[in-house]
């Protein structure tokens, strides 16, 4: 018989103000094996932990149930401090009644005699406990960097720093991410390329990184401390040892019809290819798609003039296997399409553009040299609209619920550009809602406004009409003054709202980290642990958790560094003990288990067994601690009840069943 | 012991919720203050496919007039492939209860994700509502557990 004691927390008013503490403590004294009940403020406190850890010592405890918030925010807390007073860990358990019962419930009554089942259910679990014992894993100081955007070279840069090997993993190209496709940045207005090029040449000459680019994570297989990650690294036709990156073969190339990804499809490129003068690694592809001698046999061009010999039409995908210790996901964003708004006219005029296509025009290296002209007749326009939260803030399913955050800082830095360089374009902001929180950011917005004179209207559009003579008609509401608007632009620009890149998908399944019904990665805890996945060892950097500027992201991706070098810096992590347990006598070797683990964590021995005095040589299921995760798969599927899962047994989840349905 | 639609019936309601993304998606009910009834209880379990068959029969006969079970969406298990055993296994179960003459309402699967309060709270609240309307289970409860 376990010597169970039982620890209700008040949690300030939290649980007090819909639990009835002190009856929870009542009856939590009549149930088999508690020995010690009692109740405090704040259970997790350092006085809360010492009530513990002094009942442990008095009362000869051998078991503990805390009833206090969630164990996912707070049973390491009480098995450190169970472990501390002498007591093996793995004899507390938490009563979940503060997210699961007083912050949900409203009747006193009923909260108190939720919060004394789930109580019961608890000590009924201790009762069966048993002490387990964490083994130990390897930890591989070798961290791998999912997207090389400015999220991606920052935490790789941070982590080479400290001193540990990074690989980072692109799938374009070239590094540089969302970022380089911008112009300037707020609210400093710095030059985007001026301050993200140094940093992607650092990250590239850095003897600690190495760069996949053109290059896919394929699988992942392992755990925390110990991955293993299969890289695509898709056949670029061009061999980068030999590559002198003169861009002949660019000028040459007789294919240029294939839409630039860099300038968002508003010019063409040549079918072998650098995305932008500054990529990193300055070694053209062959996009097989668009090319002459991959699509007809005949051509050849580049192959002539390259006078390296660098190109390579025979080259294949490479499976590169690497094992990692921490994986860090930066898979970024992009804007979303834009097919269920048809009222903006997006597809039926070239005039209407996105707040991306935008970056890509007045960029100098951009489709029109940096000169702000409508792309259907190359004129200068003469009057711009701004449309704010175009998917963004939607109620209904055709966008997205969220505010992408960055909208309304890069349109006030557009306004002022062009305001700026054109002082004769008249400039008009349609918004819900202006949102500047950051530093300089309010200040930056009212300079447009005030400084500049931007036209900033209250109210949205519900239509953008394509007339006859190329002119758009916009028609929206004021909002302050009440009044329908028409008003004639020579370009629309949309604030399109972001989304994480598509790709993030098929990475979160593989890595088995959660994500929300957006699409952004979900964080281990959203406030405290915001740049952990509550998947170990994968950690999160920049949008593909959330939108956010670059100064955040920037900040987030040290963050992240920081806790994969946390990860890194250990030499042996302490496993899960929860694993599953074959009972030799029970086995009868079938084979089950092993077919539905997804670890092979099980494998077979012929063993001497001893069933009753009658022994016999018998195959039976042994299990592999170090790789088995725990999920209990096994032990549903063992048609003998052989096989139970420690932590979780059968008759442990069978005793908190009873205790709710008495 | 026999109880009339007149008398206020509560329901007992077991819940099994994965530990990665149901019980953290029940965690953000509750610290969205978003309300179900006290009805329902959650047991922790590490995955979807560590609820076993048995553990909803013995509910069932403790006397639970229904058991819900919660997970990860399909292609987000933590595990990689646990709730696709689930998904199987409770397909069997709640055919043979359907056969032995349980309603069908008294079981349900759902996936929650770990960002999915919403959906936890108003899961709980629609199951909760159709057991009431179900009554009492009568069929499966064995009265000798109640000594």
């Amino acid at each position: 018989m376990q010597r169970i004691g039982v620890f209700v927390c008040h949690c300030g008013s939290n649980i007090a103000a819909t639990v009835d503490v002190k009856k929870v403590v009542e009856m939590a004294r009549l149930e088999p094996g508690v020995v010690h009940a009692e109740d405090y403020q704040y259970m997790c406190s350092e006085v809360g932990q010492a009530k513990i850890a002094a009942a442990i010592h008095e009362k000869h405890l051998t078991g503990v149930v805390v009833c206090s918030c969630s164990p996912r925010m707070h049973e390491a807390t009480f098995r450190k401090a169970a472990e501390k007073a002498g007591l093996n860990p793995y004899m507390v358990e938490i009563a979940n009644i503060r997210e699961h019962c007083s912050w949900i419930h409203k009747n006193i009554e009923e909260a108190t005699e939720k919060a004394v089942i789930l109580a019961r259910a608890a000590i009924a679990k201790v009762n069966l406990n048993a002490p387990l014992k964490a083994g130990e894993s390897r930890v591989t100081k070798r961290a791998l960097v999912i997207g090389g955007g400015i999220a991606g070279i920052q935490t790789a840069l941070d982590i080479a720093d400290a001193g540990y090997e990074v690989d980072i993993v692109e799938k374009t190209p070239s590094i540089g991410g969302r970022m380089s496709q911008l112009d300037k940045t707020f609210p400093t207005l710095d030059c985007s390329a001026c301050i993200l090029t140094p940093k992607m040449v650092e990250a590239s000459a850095h003897e600690k990184i190495n760069i996949y680019t053109y290059s896919e994570v394929e699988k992942v297989t392992g755990f925390v401390g110990d991955f293993t990650v299969d890289i695509r690294k898709k056949a670029r036709s061009v061999d980068m040892t030999k590559c002198t990156g003169c861009g002949v073969c660019q000028e040459k190339c007789p294919s240029k019809k294939a839409p630039s990804e860099f300038n968002r499809g508003l010019n063409n490129r040549s079918a072998i290819y650098t995305p932008f003068a500054q990529a990193i690694p300055n070694v053209p592809v062959i996009d097989r798609e668009h090319c002459i001698k991959f699509k007809t046999g005949k051509c050849g061009l580049c192959e002539k003039v390259c006078q390296a010999g660098a190109i390579d039409y025979t080259q294949k995908d490479e499976i590169i296997t690497e094992k990692y210790g921490a994986i860090v996901v930066a898979t970024g964003f992009d804007t979303i399409k834009l097919d269920k708004y048809d009222e903006y006219a997006y597809s039926q005029s070239k005039d209407v553009i996105t707040s991306l296509e935008l970056e890509r025009i007045m960029n100098a290296a951009g489709p029109t040299k940096g000169h702000l002209e409508r792309l259907s007749d190359g004129k200068p326009p003469k009057n711009m609209v701004f449309i704010q939260c175009v998917g963004s803030r939607c109620s209904d399913n055709r966008g997205k619920s969220y505010c992408s955050k960055i909208c309304c800082m890069y349109t006030a830095k557009h306004a002022m550009l062009i305001r700026d360089k054109y002082p004769d374009v008249n400039v008009t902001v349609f918004y819900i809602d202006v949102r500047t929180p950051g530093k300089n950011f309010d200040e930056f917005y009212r300079r447009a406004v005030e400084d500049y004179g931007v036209n900033y209207i209250k109210g949205q559009v519900g239509k953008v009409a394509p007339q006859p003579n190329g002119q758009l008609l916009v028609q929206g509401v004021d909002l302050i003054d009440n009044k329908q608007i028409l008003m004639e632009a020579d370009m629309v620009v949309l604030a399109t709202a972001i989304e994480p890149d598509p790709s993030v998908r098929k990475i979160a399944t593989m890595l088995t980290a959660s994500i929300d019904t957006n699409n952004f990665l979900t964080e281990a805890h959203a406030k405290l642990r915001p740049v952990e996945s509550p998947t170990a060892g994968v950690f999160l950097s920049g949008v593909c958790q959330g939108p956010k500027d670059i100064p955040e992201t920037v900040a987030q991706a040290g963050a992240a560094a920081v806790k994969a070098i946390g990860l890194l810096a250990k030499d042996k992590l302490m496993t899960n003990p929860c694993t599953a347990k074959s009972d030799e006598l029970l086995c009868n070797g079938c084979s089950q288990c092993a077919n539905v683990c997804p670890y092979g964590a099980i494998s077979y021995e012929t063993k001497l067994i001893n069933d009753h005095g009658i022994r016999e040589e018998r195959r039976v299921a042994v299990v592999n601690n170090a790789l088995c995760q725990g999920c209990g798969a096994c032990t549903v599927t063992c048609p003998s009840g052989a096989m139970d899962l420690q932590g979780f047994s059968n008759r442990q989840i069978l005793a908190e069943v009873d205790a709710i349905c008495r | 012991m026999s109880i009339t639609a007149n008398e206020e019936f509560r329901p007992k309601i077991v819940a099994f919720c994965c530990n990665w993304c149901s019980y953290a998606g029940a965690d953000l009910a509750g610290s969205s203050r978003l309300t179900y009834p006290a009805d329902v209880k959650i047991i922790r379990v590490p995955c979807s496919c560590r609820v076993n068959p048995m553990f909803i029969l013995r509910a069932f006969e403790k006397g639970a007039d229904g058991v819900i079970m919660c997970g990860c969406h399909p292609g987000d298990c933590h595990y990689s492939t646990g709730n696709y055993y689930a998904r199987r296994r409770m397909a069997l179960l709640f055919s043979m209860l359907d056969y032995i003459g349980v309603e069908h309402g008294r079981t349900r699967v759902e996936w929650v994700s770990a960002a999915e309060g919403v959906k936890f709270s108003q899961t709980m609240n629609e199951f909760v509502a159709k057991i009431t309307s179900l009554g009492k289970n009568v069929r499966l409860e064995d009265l000798r557990c109640r000594k």
